[in-house]
């Protein structure tokens, strides 16, 4: 099935789970990446290189917004070589002060490479994401492999 | 959810089966994960409880049917916590390695 499904619990609020993905500031401090939007329905959005360059890596159109609980755009190559593939960020708060945040990349059936790139990617996100959330602590995951995923 | 869970749930030869199928099949309802285990329909939910439990298994719903993802996140904060970020480089090129040669023994 040409889906993944991300689940990470992290000891904070859903409004700054939203925050962190939304804000280029704290994006950028553990994705190396951020995403650029009005995060409005219909809206596009980017992803961008966190170095200067500022390049854009992935970039799509908001198809739902519902801060700080859900947001869903699809995923594309910029060249659209590809049709695009769709993200799901559903942030729920599992227990008072303890969110559970799933991240659902889905559409993915006529992009393999793709598939296999963010597959390795999410996963490293999202650890990263809970240390800069809970301890204020993040690395460069990207330095790993030198190359960029995602 | 916690790391304890995650190994108590990881301890288990079966339970690391179901994770192999989802690594290799993703998206799985219990009736396919049933298939070719001789293991009853209640035993599999036990372990997949487990897995879930531990966040190791993720699962969504498709109409009435659920289906069972592999979640490695809490695997990936493990590996966070006890490999250095310098030394992941060598360690793939290690493993790789092991790979290769034991694939030429057979």
């Amino acid at each position: 099935m040409s889906r993944f499904v991300y689940v990470t619990y992290i000891y904070t609020t859903p409004q700054k789970v939203w925050d962190a993905i939304t804000t280029p500031e704290f994006a950028r401090q553990y994705w190396m990446h951020y995403n650029v939007s009005d995060w409005k329905k219909g809206s596009r959005w980017e992803h961008q290189n966190g170095d200067d360059s500022g390049k854009v890596m992935i970039d799509g159109t908001v198809l739902e917004s519902d801060p700080p609980r859900r947001l869903v755009t699809t995923w594309t190559r910029p060249d659209k070589s590809k049709e695009p593939s769709r993200v799901t960020y559903d942030i729920a708060e599992y227990n008072p002060g303890l969110v559970c945040l799933t991240v659902t990349h889905d559409e993915l059936a006529h992009d393999p490479a793709m598939a296999a790139s963010v597959s390795g990617g999410w996963p490293k996100v999202l650890s990263n994401l809970k240390s800069f959330l809970e301890t204020g602590k993040a690395e460069n995951i990207w330095l790993i492999k030198g190359k960029e995923g995602q | 959810m916690s790391m304890d869970a995650v190994f108590k749930a990881l301890a288990d030869e079966s339970r690391r089966q179901f994770l192999d199928r989802l690594h290799k099949k993703n998206g799985q309802t219990l009736g396919e994960l049933c298939e070719g285990i001789a293991m009853s329909r209640q035993a599999v939910t036990k372990h997949l409880t487990i897995l879930e439990e531990a966040n190791l298994v993720a699962t969504q719903k498709r109409g009435r049917e659920k289906l069972h993802f592999i979640n490695p996140v809490p695997i990936n904060d493990i590996a966070e916590r006890w490999i250095g970020k310098f030394e992941q480089n060598h360690l793939a090129t290690l493993s790789a390695l092991k790979q290769k040669l034991e694939s030429e023994e057979k």
